[in-house]
């Protein structure tokens, strides 16, 4: 029975890793309305800067988890004004895709190129060991609480921001009709600039938290947790920010229970199979909104 | 009558044959004259069946419009299903005869893991239906990459746990021996086997293009709503497109398996990274440009060897001229630069000449 509980808050802490890059995503694809296949190499990305600057420059973590958080900022925005911006009124949908692919690819090579392809092992950005419940037959990682804390207090800041202020009510203004949303005044360009910034910063700390929790780092350490955010992401519902959270952690759940229980190497499937499932079912995810298309 | 002449459309894909079948030529003399090193001769069967599917991967990218992120998925099945095939048959049937039927049992289960994919993934568009079918590749991958599959007196052995847990008599034969994969694959290909089927597949998506069916799916590409309305069955020519797509890239699998001595399924071969990999080999190529997609292909396979001092630097390379060629290609304000800078060029002329 501890190994269930184990596995639970296991599962919890992969989720609330998920639910933060799924809340980066979500907003990204709710507001530019594309789907940003490189979000998973920004926290690749992160996780390099946090390493070089606390393990190989001595830095105290924090700062170098606030060094990558900048930096990381940096680079999403670039990569907007760059590479998305300029195919925004594309004639055709796959084409800002194929370009976040040739992000993605551009940024697993460079690190290939700089770091190398062997695995740097990761020091964890939280010392504290953790506590022991039911006379130490329960371990919890100090790891695992402090991203658990960190997921819920980025979800409440990122309603409160969304829904309280200026900038936050743009964004919504944004994601549910761009052109009107121009009409009144909003500066489209600036409020989706800001988007990639957040998500971008969301990223560095999940990178932060995903590294801490799974100490090996490659090039391509965030592909694949980023393909599973996108999964997450759409089982919550896209564009729903309580959505993601709840997508990110039942994801994770899934994730670590099937991995103990059925096959570790068919974790991957089934969670890949839940994104087709949800799809089949309900395209629009747990708290989305059925948008009809007109024409 | 008038005289059948042969058309623009046509000569262009005439065009295409020929380069292949030259390049085929070239490298043959190449290889039988010993100009070729080891290492280059080995990359000849991977270039064509890569080729292949760049081929099968361009009519759902760029004659469908929908962008598939799954190809080496069903790269996979057909890879495996033809390695099956011809484990069970070794020695019982002549190696041409064997190779064949592998060929055939191959394309018809990728296509019918296209069929059976594409009713779900069809339903949706973009990019829902980009990870989607990046999710089918990475399942298909998986599932094989865990499945222990073994033969005897009493029938078929499946486990998913381990080898011992087939139950198999002494004397069984052990096909799929989970993640180790498939040994002992006779090696029945090369490469012009190869190119004889990259020609197929050539003819096969050409006339595909060129015909009614095609044209159909082409509309729906354009304008859906516009194809439907005019009484378009949307579906079925989705579903036509994308599992001939899907048979050509099962083609190119078959081919990979009677190429290698150990067939597994891992992400260096059958990962969504190959999907991409192909993707680039089909956007530098032209979206829509089947001959791009075949020399495109080629070249960028056989160019690190070429190479050899770049090829750190490839992938990075690639990359930022795909994001380049993207943009190029694509951005309205790049779109807009270009046909204003040509215009000018062609007054240029025009006052130049008067």
């Amino acid at each position: 029975m501890m190994s269930f509980f184990t596995s639970l808050v296991n599962g919890l802490s992969l989720g609330s890793i998920y639910a933060i890059i799924a809340l980066g995503y979500t907003m990204v694809y709710g507001i530019a309305k594309m789907l940003n296949f490189a979000h998973g190499d920004f926290i690749m990305v992160g996780c390099y800067i946090i390493f070089v600057f606390s393990s190989s420059l001595g830095l105290p973590s924090i700062v170098a988890i606030l060094v990558a958080v900048v930096l990381c900022t940096l680079l999403g925005i670039t990569t907007e004004r760059i590479a998305y911006r300029p195919l925004r009124n594309a004639a055709s949908p796959l084409a800002v895709l194929i370009t976040a692919i040739g992000v993605s690819y551009f940024l697993e090579n460079m690190a290939l190129l700089i770091f190398g392809a062997d695995t740097k092992s990761f020091t964890s950005v939280v010392p504290w060991s953790g506590i022991a419940l039911f006379g130490g037959e329960l371990q919890i990682q100090g790891i695992t609480i402090v991203t658990i804390g960190i997921s819920l207090l980025i979800l409440a800041a990122l309603q409160i921001f969304v829904h309280k202020t200026r900038e936050g009510q743009a964004m919504l203004a944004v994601s549910q009709d761009r052109g009107a949303a121009m009409l009144m005044g909003i500066d489209v360009n600036k409020t989706i600039t800001l988007t990639f910034a957040i998500g971008s910063a969301l990223a560095a700390i999940a990178g932060a938290l995903l590294a801490s929790a799974y100490p090996s780092l490659t090039p391509y350490t965030g592909a694949m947790p980023g393909i599973k955010a996108f999964v997450a992401a759409v089982l919550g519902g896209i564009g729903s920010i309580p959505g993601a959270m709840i997508g990110g952690l039942t994801l994770g759940i899934i994730e670590i229970l099937s991995r103990t229980y059925i096959s570790s190497q068919l974790a991957d499937a089934i969670v890949f199979g839940i994104l087709v499932a949800v799809l089949i079912v309900r395209p629009t995810g747990i708290l989305g909104k059925n948008i009809q298309e007109k024409v | 009558m008038k005289k059948p002449n042969l058309s623009k459309k046509s000569a262009g894909r005439f065009t295409t044959y020929a380069i292949v079948a030259a390049a085929w030529a070239v490298l043959e003399i190449m290889l039988h004259t010993g100009l070729m090193s080891s290492h280059m001769q080995g990359l000849l069967v991977p270039m064509a069946y890569y080729a292949i599917v760049a081929v099968g991967l361009n009519l759902c990218v760029g004659i469908l419009g929908e962008l598939s992120l799954g190809h080496a998925g069903f790269m996979c099945v057909g890879a495996f299903s033809g390695a099956l095939f011809s484990l069970l048959t070794a020695g019982k049937l002549p190696d041409g005869l064997r190779f064949f039927l592998a060929l055939v049992i191959g394309v018809l289960l990728s296509a019918l893991a296209g069929f059976l994919i594409g009713i779900p993934v069809l339903r949706l568009n973009g990019d829902y239906l980009a990870i989607v079918t990046l999710a089918f590749g990475e399942i298909i991958k998986n599932i094989i990459n865990a499945l222990y599959l073994g033969i005897d007196s009493k029938g078929m052995h499946v486990s998913f746990e381990s080898q011992a847990a087939l139950n198999m008599e002494p004397e069984g034969q052990i096909l799929i021996n989970g993640a180790m994969g498939v040994t002992g694959t006779p090696h029945d290909s090369n490469f012009t086997i190869a190119i004889v089927l990259l020609l197929l597949s050539l003819v096969i998506v050409q006339n595909f293009i060129d015909s009614m069916d095609g044209r159909a799916v082409m509309s729906i590409r354009d304008n859906r709503i516009a194809a439907e309305s005019i009484g378009i069955p949307v579906t079925k020519y989705k579903m036509l497109a994308f599992t001939v797509s899907a048979a050509i890239a099962g083609m190119a699998g078959v081919i990979f398996s009677h190429n290698i001595a150990t067939l597994q399924s891992t992400s260096q071969y059958f990962g969504y990274n190959v999907s991409i990999m192909i993707l680039v080999y089909v956007v530098l190529g032209g979206i829509g440009n089947i001959r791009g997609s075949v020399i495109a292909a080629a070249i960028l396979y056989m160019l690190p060897e070429l190479l050899r001092g770049l090829n750190k630097y490839r992938m990075l390379i690639y990359s930022i001229v795909l994001i380049a060629v993207m943009i190029f290609n694509w951005a309205p304000g790049a779109i807009e630069k270009r046909t204003r800078f040509f215009d000018r060029i062609r007054k240029g002329i025009r006052n130049g000449a008067a």
